[in-house]
């Protein structure tokens, strides 16, 4: 039937770069119109209006900021390490969208004869009727969270400044702080579904008319999550990192235009991802009315969620001041680790006995 | 003190501000609404058809930025009047002072606030910029 590349069919390969294509456009897209939608959405809420003169109501805005970071002065400290300095930026960015290859935007859409999963690394395989993807899909997104603290840390280490090692090493100790709060989470979402593959835990959540989303189940695991993975990305209110560009320094201070421009796609990049990985875990995922009888309707859901946790994001950094760093790493330590641990007992005797 | 609450009001109102109108005046195309008694540049008053002010250098002497410079002269009709009248806008701080002291009711301060210019001798209004229009 076809052309057989390694055992799967040609389709498959152009169906996987068709899917990386909406995915790599959509997460690019979405990042440059939320710096848009974050100003004015943070700018009605302090009662005042955003950008409003680039474009109607300020709509070019992003293609503007593009456009001036584009033309700025590339400056490379002499004494920093320059491999590590240009290859940082691509750290902190790379591994906000591989983490999409193994989220599910949707259920399976027919294409010429091909039945195609919408999720990037998964494909449905004719004998066994059904679809595989990677059946460890949320520990690869643990393992790309880790990774994206390494970009920090080389910033931070590369710029050859006092400053912006101090700035590095504490975002980086305030990433891995709460990277364990948000495992230990996901640890009791996997207690109820009993498989790590994220298309699995999708169909899990799909009965009862919304009720088995998992966040009926476990909310205070979803609270969790979502809060630690706000400090994850950097967030308000734990941005000291960002703010301390404001103020002294940072780890990214040295950078200028495109690089600069980089990290500041990773934050939003990161957003979107993390705003995914809640929505799927917790909400659901492409989950909604009548999605599984209109396959195309899953995406629509999808996106509507993402794009609702992304309102809430913004809404928190309207609303909060920032943590200092020795509340932040309290916080981390002493408030959330334990909840989120006290969280999997009581999942697990509740479980044992039900 | 339960750390939760204050959050979720904090929360409850901005999001009660984002179905607010912004407060935010859209400066050039809409211009502000000046109070009457706004303190913007000055003006010297005229009575029949010519200056009200008759050089008592009250203003020059109130005047804590000391950008008033006022040389008297003697008119037509033997009365002294000011022949040279120029104020720094550079130097004004426009506390209203020298209208508050002038006896003849001679100054007053309009609503014009949009004194911007490119070159530094243009700010000093001599008395021909600073006279009402009648």
């Amino acid at each position: 039937m076809g052309i057989e590349i390694l055992g799967l069919p040609l389709m498959y390969y152009i169906a996987m770069l068709g899917k990386v294509l909406v995915a790599f456009v959509f997460v690019l897209l979405t990042v440059a119109y939320a710096t848009y939608a974050e100003r004015k959405i943070i700018g009605h809420m302090q009662v005042r209006l955003g950008p409003m003169r680039t474009g109607w109501h300020g709509i070019l805005q992003p293609i503007a900021d593009g456009i001036k970071l584009f033309f700025k002065e590339e400056i490379i400290p002499k004494e920093a390490s320059t491999f590590a300095f240009l290859i940082a930026p691509l750290i902190a960015l790379i591994p906000a969208f591989l983490t999409f290859a193994v989220i599910p935007f949707g259920g399976t859409i027919e294409v010429a004869g091909y039945k195609i999963p919408l999720q990037i690394a998964s494909y449905f395989d004719t004998t066994a009727g059904k679809v595989f993807d990677i059946n460890v899909g949320v520990l690869y997104i643990l393992a790309m969270s880790s990774l994206g603290v390494y970009g920090v840390v080389l910033a931070g280490w590369a710029s050859n400044s006092k400053y912006s090692l101090m700035g590095g090493l504490r975002s980086s100790a305030q990433m891995i702080s709460y990277e364990l709060s948000a495992g230990i989470a996901i640890i009791s979402i996997f207690m109820l579904s009993g498989t790590l593959s994220l298309n699995k835990i999708v169909e899990l959540q799909s009965g009862m008319g919304g009720f088995d989303w998992y966040i009926f189940k476990q909310p205070l695991a979803a609270f969790l999550f979502f809060i630690c993975a706000l400090a994850e990305i950097n967030r308000t209110p734990f941005d000291l990192a960002e703010a301390e560009s404001e103020l002294v320094s940072g780890f990214c201070t040295e950078y200028s235009s495109m690089k600069y421009a980089m990290f500041f796609m990773a934050e939003y990049a990161n957003m979107v991802t993390v705003c995914a990985l809640t929505a799927t875990l917790f909400l659901g995922g492409w989950n909604g009315p009548m999605a599984v009888a209109t396959p195309l309707l899953g995406p629509v859901y999808f996106v509507a969620k993402v794009y609702l946790l992304m309102f809430v994001c913004m809404w928190i950094r309207a609303t909060l001041p920032r943590y200092r760093y020795d509340q932040l790493m309290a916080l981390g330590w002493k408030v959330l680790l334990p909840l989120a641990l006290l969280n999997i007992v009581v999942t697990g005797i509740v479980g044992y006995f039900i | 003190m339960n750390p939760i609450t204050p959050i979720i009001n904090g929360l409850k109102i901005t999001l009660s501000h984002l179905f607010k109108k912004p407060v935010t005046l859209q400066y050039p195309d809409e211009r502000p609404d000046v109070a009457e008694r706004f303190r913007g540049l000055h003006g010297l008053k005229v009575s029949h058809s010519k200056a009200k002010c008759v050089a008592c250098y009250l203003c020059p002497t109130v005047c804590p930025a000391k950008c008033i410079t006022v040389e008297a002269g003697e008119d037509s009709n033997h009365d002294k009047y000011a022949a040279r009248y120029e104020i720094d806008m550079l130097r004004c701080i426009f506390c209203g002072y020298c209208v508050e002291a002038c006896p003849v009711d001679a100054l007053k301060m309009t609503g014009e606030f949009e004194l911007a210019n490119y070159r530094r001798r243009d700010f000093v209004f001599t008395k021909d910029r600073l006279l009402e229009k009648k």
